[in-house]
């Protein structure tokens, strides 16, 4: 009997991690690695180059950025930084949102933790699958963000695809297409491999603005736990000694 | 060191003779006479303490960071995260806190259960365990809207038109409790002041309450042998040994081995999955978008699946009601002569076990997306969940129990 309670017991702690089935196309593995360095370094290359133009990262300052990912503060404001800003400044944008609004339909979201709400693997997904859609007024689709207002911000390097349609006929004589697969129509400046890289690196660097302890909690938690090892072999000494004479 | 040892003495003695210090250490600790026998369940009481002394300190420090201010809410959070020494550490610690309390209490509560730790000359500990059980859920829900993400915000409107179903006062009562027509700055601002100043106080009261009827009668043991009937010619209990140092060291033990489980937790997964801090909450939040899927956090959701089960709302806040409450009522409809699991019969352990897969169920179903056959099991799982206690006076009486041991049995 009490087996079962303690079976149960453990069920609430770890059985509580069951994951939600999701719906929708296939999504990949976004593969991210904190631990490399360089690959953060390009992502936010990347990030400053393509998205802080619209997005802000709001919550991050650019010299944390230099302090965490090993840049000299003179080389995050040569190559990540617009003149004006300083090096304590958070990553705004200079666009107002009223324009935004206008321009878009609604201000680009701040990204600072948009890795958090939306998963590493779904910005993966979205950011690899727009394809031309003419309906839409940026040109795109998206098959993670049906009708997103984000225009293909990376198509020179992507290149365009081009969605095929599987075509099925239901028993009532109705037809009703899917997208099946997206195809490379126009090449871009770079090969696949190339791009998955370069969006991989980009999911990485916002997983890491997301949450910038990320890089440090890790590797304190394994200390704090060989600490806490240890004492507990020490504690538990302690409580033989004195059980000693309890019969 | 003589001459220390004697100025210590000195103001102990000093102090005893204005304030029974020596009189409470050994009322409470040295000679506190504990069953010898607790076993692996015995833990859950010290450990539901220590959490709440860290729930305390890192709230604390929380405080000093955070802005109750609809505008400043959520970037005041991000602030700790991000530019306060160690905040992420404080505030990850705090959250997996809450998750944390919740599953000591629970576990806790079903040692009572396994061992009939309510039942006489126990009442009053638990009715008072139970009141504080009740404080700590308004706690939770109090401090869950503080971060001000979208299932913060969203979580605590769709909980506070809840009480809107009542007749007559309802929409009034959800009116005064809000402050607003809805979840607004106001609302942040009295949950603020009540989750760090008035819940923590009444918590600290019940659970100094509880201890003290806790030492009135003696601690229950997984015989469900009362210690003090056999006692030694010391006027001692013959199974008891005092408090300090044996279940001092021992408990010790359980509170590292806790430790290394949370700090699991806070360094490797704080977010476990979406089921601590969800993923919906790193949104701000926004009156105008209403997120898919509103659910509350997982401490919640058995009780939220039984409203959700019932088609009628207010009946539904009835019965969500009356599935927290009806656990004060325990001691009474226990009708078993025998205390302890080990000397009761099959029915009681059959119907002991259907109560904690239904609870689980029910969390469970509390998360999901209803369909029509999950609202059909969770109308099945609340008839269970109803059903061990509305049925226990009669199954508990009529069940066949062994022989109680005179005293406690070694494991």
């Amino acid at each position: 009997m009490s087996r079962i309670f303690t079976f149960i017991s453990a069920m609430l702690w770890f059985g509580l991690a069951v994951a939600a089935s999701g719906h929708g196309p296939a999504m990949q593995p976004s593969n991210i690695d904190l631990s490399d360095q360089l690959s953060l370094q390009r992502g936010a290359r990347v990030f400053v180059n393509y998205c802080v133009s619209c997005h802000s990262a709001s919550f991050m300052r650019y010299n944390r950025i230099a302090e965490d990912l090993d840049l000299s503060e003179e080389s995050v404001q040569t190559n990540l930084m617009f003149t004006t800003d300083k090096i304590g400044e958070a990553m705004e944008v200079a666009m107002r949102p009223a324009d935004a609004e206008s321009w878009f339909g609604a201000p680009p979201p701040d990204l600072s933790v948009v890795a958090s709400s939306r998963g590493p693997d779904w910005l993966y997904n979205f950011l690899i699958t727009f394809y031309v859609d003419d309906n839409r007024p940026t040109g795109v689709n998206n098959l993670f963000f049906k009708d997103t207002a984000m225009p293909h911000v990376l198509w020179e390097l992507q290149g365009l695809q081009r969605a095929v349609y599987h075509t099925e006929t239901t028993h009532d004589g109705k037809e009703t297409s899917t997208i099946e697969r997206l195809e490379l129509s126009e090449r871009g400046s770079l090969t696949e491999n190339e791009y998955k890289r370069l969006v991989r690196d980009l999911v990485g660097f916002l997983v890491y603005v997301g949450e910038p302890a990320k890089l440090v909690r890790h590797r304190l938690g394994f200390w704090v736990l060989v600490f806490l090892l240890v004492f507990l072999v020490a504690t538990y000494l302690m409580k033989r000694e004195y059980w000693k004479d309890v019969h | 060191m003589n001459a220390v040892v004697k100025q210590l003495t000195g103001l102990r003695d000093w102090v005893d003779d204005r304030f029974p210090l020596v009189q409470l250490w050994n009322d409470h600790m040295g000679q506190y006479y504990a069953p010898k026998n607790f076993n692996f369940w015995y833990y859950f009481g010290v450990l539901s303490i220590v959490v709440l002394a860290l729930q305390i300190l890192t709230g604390i420090w929380l405080t000093m960071n955070y802005k109750p201010d609809a505008e400043l809410a959520f970037a005041s959070v991000e602030y700790i995260m991000r530019d306060v020494e160690w905040g992420w550490l404080i505030r990850y610690m705090h959250s997996t806190g809450a998750s944390a309390f919740f599953i000591v209490v629970y576990l806790h509560m079903f040692r009572a259960l396994l061992y009939g730790s309510y039942k006489k000359p126990r009442e009053l500990i638990w009715v008072l365990g139970m009141f504080t059980y009740l404080a700590l859920m308004a706690e939770a829900f109090l401090g869950y809207l503080l971060p001000w993400g979208q299932m913060s915000f969203w979580g605590a409107q769709v909980i506070i038109s809840l009480f809107g179903a009542i007749p007559f006062v309802g929409d009034t009562l959800s009116l005064w409790i809000r402050g607003d027509f809805v979840v607004s700055d106001v609302t942040l601002n009295r949950f603020f002041s009540l989750h760090v100043i008035a819940m923590p106080l009444a918590i600290i009261g019940l659970v100094f309450l509880h201890i003290i009827a806790l030492h009135e009668v003696g601690s229950n043991n997984p015989d469900g042998v009362e210690i003090k009937k056999k006692k030694g010619p010391d006027g001692k209990p013959l199974d008891g040994i005092p408090f300090h140092p044996y279940y001092t060291v021992k408990d010790s033990v359980g509170v590292i081995i806790f430790f290394m489980f949370f700090a699991a937790v806070v360094f490797f997964a704080p977010e476990f999955g979406g089921w601590f801090l969800e993923a919906n909450n790193f949104v701000p939040a926004n009156p105008l978008v209403t997120p898919e899927h509103i659910v509350p956090l997982w401490y919640f959701t058995p009780f939220y699946a039984i409203l959700r089960a019932v088609p009628d709302k207010l009946i539904g806040v009835l019965l969500m009601g009356a599935a927290t409450n009806i656990l004060f009522l325990l001691p009474w409809l226990d009708r078993s002569p025998v205390k302890s699991i080990r000397y009761r019969g099959p029915i009681f352990k059959t119907a002991l076990s259907l109560f904690v897969i239904s609870f689980i169920a029910l969390g469970y179903l509390g998360t999901q997306t209803p369909t029509p056959q999950m609202t059909w099991m969770a109308r099945g799982f609340s008839a269970i969940y109803f059903g061990f206690f509305l049925l226990m006076p009669f199954y508990s009486k009529m069940d066949k129990t062994k022989p109680v041991p005179d005293r406690v049995t070694s494991k």
